[in-house]
């Protein structure tokens, strides 16, 4: 199974250890020729229509908007259909700063994505708490809270980072196996069972 | 001034003055509510700028800066008390509206109680917090990350003092117990950004509104009393980022005029224009959002093409496309990218036809004028009580551009309007920052072909002290008064900077705004307030 | 001009040589389902694409155009994911309406297909009550909408689905009411008589004044029958998140998704139907040479042409206008549309005693 992206002639794009280590875990196990067009087919679709969520915090967000505006455009790639419900959204584009009232919020959220679900932490806040370092209120990194696929740094990143970005997680989407040994659901349960959230009850 | 001082030392004996900076009348905490009366009734300091909560260590307290709408002169209130265990002050939330929210924030950072505040909730912070963050005792490992969903309560706080001077504390529900609450947000496409309101609804009609704050409350506050002036510049780009450039230049200017830095013309020349283009660039993005909440998403593509040619002009000078950090101490950080002057001319070139397009589109019709006029009435008395500033402030009647009243830089010299309307409504406030691009490009015009040569940075070592003192200064950003409050002890480090956000005093008027409107109108109201989460939160 | 009837015709009868008539109307139902189906989802990913590719075209943006040939498998790819992805089903909701909600709506939209004139003889079924049955079963997918925003337990969409319910019942009155305005012209309610009524003339051009009312009064009644802007109130993203439908996922909100666009067809196609003659071609009185011309053109593309270039019109009127607030829609209802109505319907009542139509 090889990964292919649509006019990406780049050598640096092509050259990705993680990618290729992904590749080299789905292959190890031989593939089923049914069920491996199957999974073919659902990972074209996957891949290419990945819907975010509308969620932004700060900086982040404005660029975002940017992105869907006239000159980035990504409508191209079929990622306009922003939702406003999490239950209908494909992944979360972590924008901007997540504080501690937040992040509860931010958990309840990405629990209430519908699989397969993905997380994008944009932004050095979403990364690690970049310049809010040293803050009393600020979570350092998303990935305490969520498992992240891809992070994506920059203060606030050009919204062409942005669609590096989610091309990256596209890439990442077309190596998954629906029917059997997904390489990716195992590592996202163990995430969130180590990191517990307890809800409260009204 | 001098006046002044000498009508309220005749009024009060007691109250001791301190004019180094703004003129400051210290005065016991049993006082204090008269004297904020006496202020406002009687020599029209109306304009409740800020409230700066204060922790001296051996003693706490808070400033209360005061501005006349009349005369534009300013005068701050200084009132202490020496108790950590249970510091307490009375409450002037009966004099200004916008008190009840400035008082939270005190209570919320520095644990001061305010005797009659009728709602003595923590604004930013959630109810689990522990401790005070912006005292200087404050132990950053009491509050790890809450792994467990905010605890909420349905009361509000009054600490009421009795006859017999015993203070109490009583308990208040925020809806009644019927009510049909509906939660909207922390993520909601209207709130613009991660704003929180507990709507009562009866139908489709509004009948309350709590606020929440501090979703995105970084502590920027708190951070800059560790680091030395130049590191704390960064910060002003990511509260309201439309106005990273006058933010920037706001907390500049304070301490350029603590340390006593001459700037060169050419610098403060580059910094006015850099201003004016983020107010346009701003104003387009609030054209393009507001029409968006209100269905017309069309709207914002077009008035993001303006938005992104700005952004090229400054990414060519700045480097950055949004956040800049562009203004230094003592000047800019570059100078200007040699095709500066042409691509501006450019933007003015196509900027009328630009507006004209808007209003063709949007402000014509007849949809549109039914969806805001009249709607999200505020009169200029509710404005100045709210401290409701900027654009919004300007809808209701009130002239409270900074650049007008209280000059700054080379404002002055300048030939612009200060646009202000009657109506009050979300029309009037849509149309002011429609006449405000024009404004503005008239400003850019006027300086563009003549910037003067000149030093770009004036001669400043990287680390260095201010003497000691305080200073407080005002700018205004593209949503309003932005104020820096500024407190040095004499080390390379600030002792206290508390700035003053235009928005806060936005997001806290929409529950006074969409009383008794319609669910959709909340929509209206709220963007065309225009307020930036961040900008709030801090 | 090619009448299908002689396909099915043939169909019917080779179907007959080998097996008895029950067993053979019983196959060929399955087959108009199974077309029906197949027509019904390719329309449905034809218009998302089309409007995404037309909204894209007014923001000055270019739209979906990486996946497949000019973006055209976009649709598809989303189709693909949606099928797949997880149906969320949540505590304490009412299981049994939740799931129902999804397909009564879609049902609505199958049923109205049935009586649509697909092209000279590609009609399902031709009652003689075609148009009221039209109007009846497309009356079921508020009945949907309702459930879906009662079951979710969620304000939200209690709210959008409330709003949606007193948008519905009251714009129902004005397509009634204009739909009954072009019977009274047509004389009849069968959907092949109205299509025939106009071979020689259109009744947009035969009706005139009172036919051109109809038409707008239609056209903005059925923008809102479709929850679609300015009237999209019960799914208002910038007020209710995603209006009745947030709780949905996976499949069942595709359902939404489908069924949205397949309104926004059917109501054009009706108004193709009866204002610009169904499947019938353009005839101008007169002119043989040109009539015969435009009978080469088959009657299905005449048909969904017109269908598709009425949602144009729809699909402009939301990237341009704003919201309406729900008081003031249903004002415009009440108040103007209403009465307008009413007294456009007693006009055409005397523009068809006095014959003064063309």
């Amino acid at each position: 199974m090889e990964v292919t992206t649509k006019s990406m002639p780049y050598e640096a794009w092509k050259d990705n250890e993680y990618i290729e280590s992904l590749v080299a875990e789905l292959k190890a196990n031989g593939t089923n020729v049914v069920v491996g067009s199957f999974d073919k087919l659902i990972n074209w679709g996957r891949s290419n229509s990945i819907w975010p969520l509308t969620f932004a915090t700060s900086c982040c967000g404005i660029e975002f908007v940017s992105l869907g505006a006239a000159r980035f455009d990504m409508a191209r790639f079929g990622w306009e259909v922003a939702r406003s419900s999490p239950r209908q959204a494909d992944f979360i584009m972590v924008a901007g700063t997540i504080v501690h009232r937040m992040a509860p919020v931010l958990r309840r959220l990405y629990d209430q994505l519908a699989e397969p679900k993905y997380v994008i932490a944009t932004g050095a806040c979403a990364v690690s708490g970049g310049p809010f370092k040293k803050s009393y209120h600020v979570v350092m990194g998303v990935d305490k809270i969520i498992p992240v696929d891809v992070y994506l740094p920059g203060c606030p990143p050009r919204p062409e980072a942005m669609i590096y970005a989610i091309m990256q997680l596209s890439r990442k989407m077309k190596v998954e196996r629906f029917f059997g040994g997904v390489n990716r659901k195992e590592k996202q349960q163990e995430f969130l069972e180590s990191h517990p959230v307890e809800g409260v009850e009204d | 001034m001098a006046d002044i001082q000498e009508r309220i030392a005749g009024q009060f004996p007691e109250a001791t003055f301190d004019t180094s900076d703004v003129l400051t009348v210290e005065i016991p905490d049993a006082k204090l509510h008269a004297l904020a009366r006496f202020l406002r009734d009687e020599l029209h300091f109306d304009y409740l700028m800020t409230i700066v909560g204060m922790d001296w260590v051996e003693k706490m307290g808070c400033i209360y800066y005061l501005q006349s709408t009349a005369d534009h002169n300013r005068i701050a209130i200084k009132a202490t008390t020496a108790d950590r265990e249970n510091p307490m002050l009375h409450s002037i939330a009966d004099l200004w509206q916008i008190a009840v929210i400035y008082e939270r924030e005190v209570f919320d950072f520095f644990g001061i109680v305010f005797i009659g505040n009728p709602d003595m909730r923590r604004l930013f912070l959630s109810i689990d917090w522990k401790g005070y963050p912006l005292r200087k005792d404050y132990d950053p490992s009491l509050n790890p990350v809450p792994t467990e969903n905010e605890r909420q309560s349905d009361f509000t706080n009054t600490y009421v003092e009795q006859a017999d001077g015993k203070i109490v504390k009583e308990q208040a529900r925020v809806f009644e117990e019927d009510d049909f609450v509906v939660n909207i947000g922390p993520q909601h496409p209207a709130t613009h950004g991660v704003l929180r309101f507990r709507t009562a609804v009866d139908g489709e009609t509004i009948k309350k509104i709590d606020v929440y704050m501090g979703y995105i409350h970084r502590g920027i506050e708190k951070i800059c009393e560790g680091l030395t002036y130049p590191q704390t510049l960064h910060f002003m780009d990511r509260m309201d980022y439309f106005s990273a450039h006058n933010y920037h230049h706001g907390l500049c200017m304070t301490i350029e005029q603590a340390a006593g830095i001459e700037v060169s013309r050419r610098v403060q020349v580059i910094r006015v224009i850099m201003d004016e283009l983020s107010r346009i660039a701003s104003h387009c993005l609030f054209i393009g959002t507001f029409c968006m909440d209100l269905g017309a998403t069309t709207m914002l593509f077009y008035t993001l093409r303006v938005r992104e040619q700005i952004l090229d002009i400054m990414d060519k000078t700045c480097g950055a496309r949004m956040t800049f950090n562009y203004d230094t101490i003592g000047g800019v950080m570059q100078d200007l990218h040699p095709d500066f002057v042409k691509d501006v001319k450019a933007l003015l070139a196509v900027l009328p036809a630009n507006l004209k397009e808007y209003d063709k589109l949007f402000t014509g019709n007849v949809i549109t004028r039914n969806r805001m006029e009249g709607v999200g009435y505020m009169s200029r008395e509710d404005a100045v009580t709210w401290s409701v500033t900027g654009p919004s402030g300007r809808a209701s009647g009130w002239a409270c551009d900074i650049r007008k009243t209280n000059p700054y830089s080379i404002y002055q010299e300048l030939d612009f309007e200060q646009v202000v309307m009657h109506e009050g409504d979300a029309m009037a406030r849509f149309k002011v920052r429609m006449k405000e691009i024009e404004e503005s490009a008239k400003i850019i015009a006027q300086l563009i072909d003549n910037i003067p040569d000149g030093e770009i940075q004036a001669k400043v070592s990287k680390v260095f002290k201010l003497p000691a003192g305080h200073w407080f200064r005002t700018v205004e950003g593209c949503r309003g008064a932005f104020g820096v409050y500024l407190e040095s002890d004499g080390t390379v480090n600030p002792y206290r900077i508390k700035l003053v956000p235009p928005c806060l005093p936005a997001a806290a008027a929409v529950d006074h705004l969409t009383r008794g409107q319609k669910i959709a109108d909340l929509i209206t109201i709220g963007g065309s307030l225009d307020y930036i989460v961040p900008d709030i939160d801090r | 001009m090619f009448d299908f009837s002689a396909l099915t015709n043939w169909i019917h009868a080779g179907l007959l040589s080998f097996m008895p008539e029950w067993l053979a109307v019983t196959t060929e139902c399955v087959l108009i389902g199974l077309v029906l189906l197949t027509v019904y989802a390719l329309l449905a990913l034809f218009y998302i694409y089309y409007e995404r590719k037309v909204c894209a075209a007014f923001q000055c943006r270019l739209g979906p155009d990486r996946v497949g040939p000019m973006g055209l498998l976009q649709s598809f790819a989303d189709m693909f994911k949606m099928l797949i992805k997880e149906l969320i089903s949540l505590k304490h909701t009412d299981k049994f309406l939740f799931a129902l909600a999804p397909y009564l709506v879609i049902l609505a939209s199958m049923l109205a297909f049935a009586v649509l004139p697909w092209g000279n003889g590609l009609q399902v079924i031709d009652f003689n009550i075609g148009i009221f049955f039209l109007i009846a079963v497309s009356s079921i997918g508020v009945l949907g909408i309702l459930l879906a925003g009662w079951s979710s337990n969620n304000k939200f969409t209690l709210i959008g689905a409330l709003r949606s319910g007193a948008q519905m019942v009251s714009y129902e009155l004005s397509i009634g009411l204009s739909v009954l305005t072009m019977v009274c012209l047509a004389g009849t309610m069968s959907v092949g008589g109205i299509v025939e009524e106009q071979r020689d003339l259109w009744f947009i051009f035969s009706g005139h004044i009172p036919a051109i009312i109809a038409f707008i009064i239609y056209l903005i009644a059925g923008t809102a029958e479709t929850n679609r802007g300015p009237f999209d109130l019960p799914e208002a993203e910038s007020e209710l998140t995603a209006g009745y439908h947030t709780e949905y996922s996976g499949m069942h909100f595709g359902f939404f998704y489908l069924a949205e666009y397949l309104n926004l067809f059917i109501v054009s196609g009706v108004a193709a139907l009866l204002f610009f003659g169904g499947w019938m071609p353009l005839h101008i009185p007169g002119w043989d040479a040109f009539n015969h011309v435009m009978d080469y053109i088959p009657s299905v593309i005449w048909f969904v042409g017109k269908a598709v270039v009425i949602s144009f019109i729809i699909i402009w009127f939301k990237w341009t206008f704003p919201r309406l607030r729900i008081d003031q829609m249903l004002s415009l209802e009440w108040k103007y549309l209403l009465p307008i109505n009413l007294f456009n319907l007693v006009l055409m009542v005397l523009v068809v005693v006095y014959g003064l139509h063309f």
